[in-house]
């Protein structure tokens, strides 16, 4: 176990280093959520006049949840980035070599993605509370709320470190991305579910991401919140977890 | 020569860039025409600087030069129109084909449009593309992309060539391959050929005179086979056990000849006047001194040598990276970080 | 005068045979922006319920964009194709020719005319097969290709500005974030007059990339609306002109030659 916190404390530290150090990385995983955050709520707020838009805490605290979920999922697949560029440069060789138990690098990953969607959730708060946007939500409904979107962070790294580990390469990077972006994209972001027509209702209503985005908005708005996402979100976190570990198996027997 | 000659004649060149050592100091240089010139120096010596002042490129501080007669400053048009340039590693496109190369470079040399394509067609073979005239150049290996720089250099049939480190990073056969053309076209086409490299063999092999350059200075100049014979002796090269008689070691190796600078700071060096038939001599007097020795070394003049006995500082120290990188800023159309 | 066309002729031919040869270069500037009017058209579809809404199709409001951000994505294209040219030296080669620097330019900007051209001709198709209705039928068209051809001219001579000054692709892709949010800064996603929050409503009436959506948009929803017209067509012609002189510059600043 010891040795375990090690390596998870090792690479934690490189990775948030990094992160922290090198302003073309830190910079845009700061803004893009902000500008999103400012963009959608700004330009849709009108949405809010559509017959049968019923969310109460105002079009803000409608998109602050998306994008809540968004930042914490791209904070994992970001990490997943550093791992697949330290395939690249063979850090994550000499890392092998070095540590008894692999598992605790890729746990030294998630915490380098939790910390990092951290920062970028205090960025975004602030943020949201200065240009007013309402919060419904009690002390419980938030707490619900960050756990959610951590599990969706390391949900995130999880994916992206199994294509990492499998493919081993910066080339992974849209891999990693465009998955994760379909999947975002194709939920209720814009307005509820039942605002939705056609093809992208269907989509949405089989999205796993659907319930998470909808529990998060109940938080915000402290209604009533149906749990059972959680449900949903852990069973992402397990499968991929085994994903991502059965990658670092493969990555061993590859020799790194 | 007079500046009104043919050929390429340089008189005190200078060139500083901004917040930048002096990349080309006081040059003065004469090629004879259908002459190779070997312009020989470590990276960022100033060489690459002067092939752009002499080919246009770039505008001297000052000095006058004139290529093919032509004064560089003002009369680039007619300067460009004399001369051939492969000016460094890469300035192909690797999305297009040679043939494809060809074709631009012979339409925007404005040759008539009959003539274009038998033109590349007979560059292409000479330098033994035509077989993969129609593969893109990204497939190329580093030999073949010299060769068709070389080609592409060549479409409006220059009467003055300029050659930046055409060998640089090439293997052995690739790198005798452009030497035979550069002197086919030198000897049987008459083209007078500035060539700047790194290597002592290259120039060797190619120049018909060499000037060395160091930190924008010219530091000797001549033909191979003078330079060579002014530093044609061997060098011997002792390291005493104990540092403390260095000075007993040098009072021994003066009587063999003078004195030589040495890479090794611990090591005495003498360049040896009678030659390698002096070395017995030299051990007999060190022993007669009871001198003990940890290493003894006798070596051939190479290039080294040569910049050493100039310079003072070896070719290796001599690698001007410092005044190569400002150099490279300043030249970013067309140098690339060796 | 011939010998100038002729060199912008085999520049542009080059330019062309480049981009087609790097599909990862030209795919997603198509795919990128249908994906865009896939996900956004159908996720934004209720928005004609908004009252006033001007179309009852929010494909047909958003059909605009792909046109735009088509530039936009040339734009990088030509930034970075530029910035290699100056890298490996290829300038250096153009510049010892008898070749005069807008060759280079002018060249450059005629590949991106045509693929320009091939991606609004995409994006119509599209819109047809997905059931647009074009108010102001084929002429119509006719004049949003010839726009969005003006609008790809107009970004990619600031790409090629971008190119030749730093003479680094990375340099150019930084900029993209910077043209991303003139884009959502804009109209993109709402007409004007619907957008409640009074700070983005202002932004979007002084960022000019509105008027280039909202002239392309008048086309599709409207038929023939003069104002729109005039002011996308004056605003994207007054960035041809800029740009292109800008770009005019930097050629010429690394055309150095005596």
């Amino acid at each position: 176990m010891r040795r375990f916190l090690d390596v998870t404390g090792a690479v934690a530290w490189r990775t948030i280093h990094h992160f922290l150090t090198q302003p073309s990385i830190l910079v845009p995983s700061l803004l893009f959520p902000l500008f999103f955050f400012t963009a959608f709520s700004g330009a849709l707020s009108g949405v809010e006049a559509i017959p049968g838009f019923d969310f109460p805490s105002g079009y803000a605290a409608f998109q602050f949840a998306f994008v809540m979920l968004q930042a914490s999922a791209f904070g994992g697949v970001f990490a997943g980035f550093s791992i697949a560029a330290d395939f690249e440069s063979g850090f994550t060789r000499r890392l092998m070599l070095a540590s008894p138990d692999r598992r605790g690098i890729l746990a030294g990953y998630a915490v380098a993605a939790l910390f990092r969607a951290v920062v970028v959730w205090v960025m975004l708060i602030v943020v949201a509370l200065l240009v007013g946007m309402q919060i419904d939500g009690g002390a419980l409904d938030l707490v619900g709320l960050y756990t959610l979107a951590a599990l969706v962070n390391v949900t995130g790294l999880l994916f992206s470190a199994g294509v990492a580990t499998r493919l081993r390469t910066m080339q992974a990077g849209p891999a990693m991305q465009m998955p994760v972006f379909l999947l975002l994209f194709l939920a209720p972001v814009y307005m509820p579910l039942e605002l939705l027509e056609g093809w992208i209702h269907t989509a949405a209503r089989l999205n796993p991401m659907t319930p998470l985005l909808e529990l998060s908005r109940d938080f915000i708005s402290g209604q009533p919140a149906d749990l059972w996402a959680y449900a949903v979100v852990l069973t992402m976190f397990a499968v991929l977890a085994l994903w991502a570990l059965t990658g670092l198996r493969r990555a061993e027997r590859a020799g790194g | 020569m007079t500046d009104t000659n043919l050929g390429i004649a340089v008189h005190e060149l200078h060139k500083q860039f901004k917040d930048g050592p002096k990349a080309v100091d006081g040059i003065s240089l004469a090629v004879a025409p259908g002459e190779i010139y070997g312009f020989l120096g470590p990276n960022g010596a100033g060489k690459s600087t002067t092939v752009h002042i002499l080919t246009t490129l770039l505008r001297p501080d000052g000095g006058y030069a004139t290529v093919q007669g032509y004064d560089v400053v003002k009369q680039g048009a007619q300067v460009r129109a004399s001369i051939g340039a492969a000016l460094q590693e890469a300035a192909l496109d690797p999305m297009l084909t040679g043939r494809e190369h060809m074709r631009l470079q012979t339409a925007l040399q404005g040759l008539p449009r009959s003539t274009r394509r038998p033109r590349g067609n007979e560059l292409l073979e000479r330098v033994g593309l035509i077989d993969a005239a129609d593969r893109r150049v990204g497939s190329y290996s580093g030999g073949m992309k010299r060769r068709l720089d070389l080609a592409l250099a060549l479409v409006h049939e220059p009467r003055v060539l300029f050659l930046d480190e055409p060998t640089t990073g090439l293997d052995p056969q690739s790198r005798s391959d452009l030497w035979r053309e550069v002197s086919r076209l030198a000897r049987e086409d008459g083209v007078t050929v500035f060539l700047t490299t790194q290597y002592l063999e290259e120039a060797d092999v190619l120049a018909d005179h060499v000037g060395i350059i160091s930190r924008g200075r010219i530091v000797a100049e001549g033909t191979p086979e003078a330079l060579k014979a002014e530093i044609g002796r061997p060098t011997l090269e002792v390291v005493p056990v104990d540092p403390a008689d260095r000075q007993r070691f040098a009072d021994v190796l003066a009587r063999f000849g003078p004195a030589a600078s040495s890479a090794k700071p611990s090591a005495v060096a003498v360049l040896l006047e009678d030659g390698a038939d002096a070395l017995a001599s030299v051990i007999r007097g060190i022993d007669a001194d009871s001198l003990r020795m940890d290493s003894f070394q006798v070596h051939k003049p190479t290039l080294d040598d040569v910049f050493l006995a100039k310079t003072g500082e070896s070719f290796a120290q001599g690698d001007q990276g410092a005044s190569a990188s400002s150099e490279d800023e300043s030249l970013q159309p067309a140098e690339a970080p060796a | 005068m011939s010998a100038t066309s002729t060199q912008v002729g085999e520049l542009a031919r080059r330019s062309l045979v480049r981009t087609l040869r790097q599909p990862a270069s030209i795919i997603p500037s198509l795919l990128f922006p249908l994906v865009f009017l896939a996900l956004n058209s159908g996720g934004l579809g209720s928005a004609t319920r908004i009252p006033d809404f001007p179309t009852d199709s929010y494909l047909a409001f958003f059909i605009a964009a792909p046109f735009v951000q088509a530039a936009l994505f040339a734009t990088m294209g030509a930034g970075t194709d530029v910035a290699k040219d100056v890298q490996t030296g290829f300038v250096s080669r153009l510049a010892l020719t008898p070749t005069r620097g807008n060759a280079l330019l002018f060249g450059q900007l005629a590949g991106v005319l045509a693929v320009s051209l091939f991606s609004s001709l995409t994006f119509l198709v599209v819109g047809l097969v997905a059931g647009v209705t074009f108010e102001s039928g084929l002429p119509g068209m006719v004049v949003i290709m010839v726009l969005a051809t003006l609008i790809g001219i107009a970004l990619s001579s600031i790409g090629v500005m971008l190119g030749m000054r730093s003479g680094s692709g990375e340099a150019v892709q930084g900029m993209f974030p910077l043209f991303f949010v003139f884009l959502f800064l804009s109209s993109l996603t709402m007409p004007r007059p619907l957008i409640e929050q009074d700070w983005f409503r202002t932004i979007a009436t002084y960022n000019p990339v509105s008027y280039l959506l909202e002239a392309i948009r008048s086309l599709v929803i409207t038929g023939w609306d003069g104002r729109a017209l005039a002011l996308g067509f004056g605003i994207a012609i007054a960035l041809v002109a800029v740009s292109v002189f800008g770009a005019s510059r930097a050629v010429r600043m690394r055309w150095t030659r005596t």
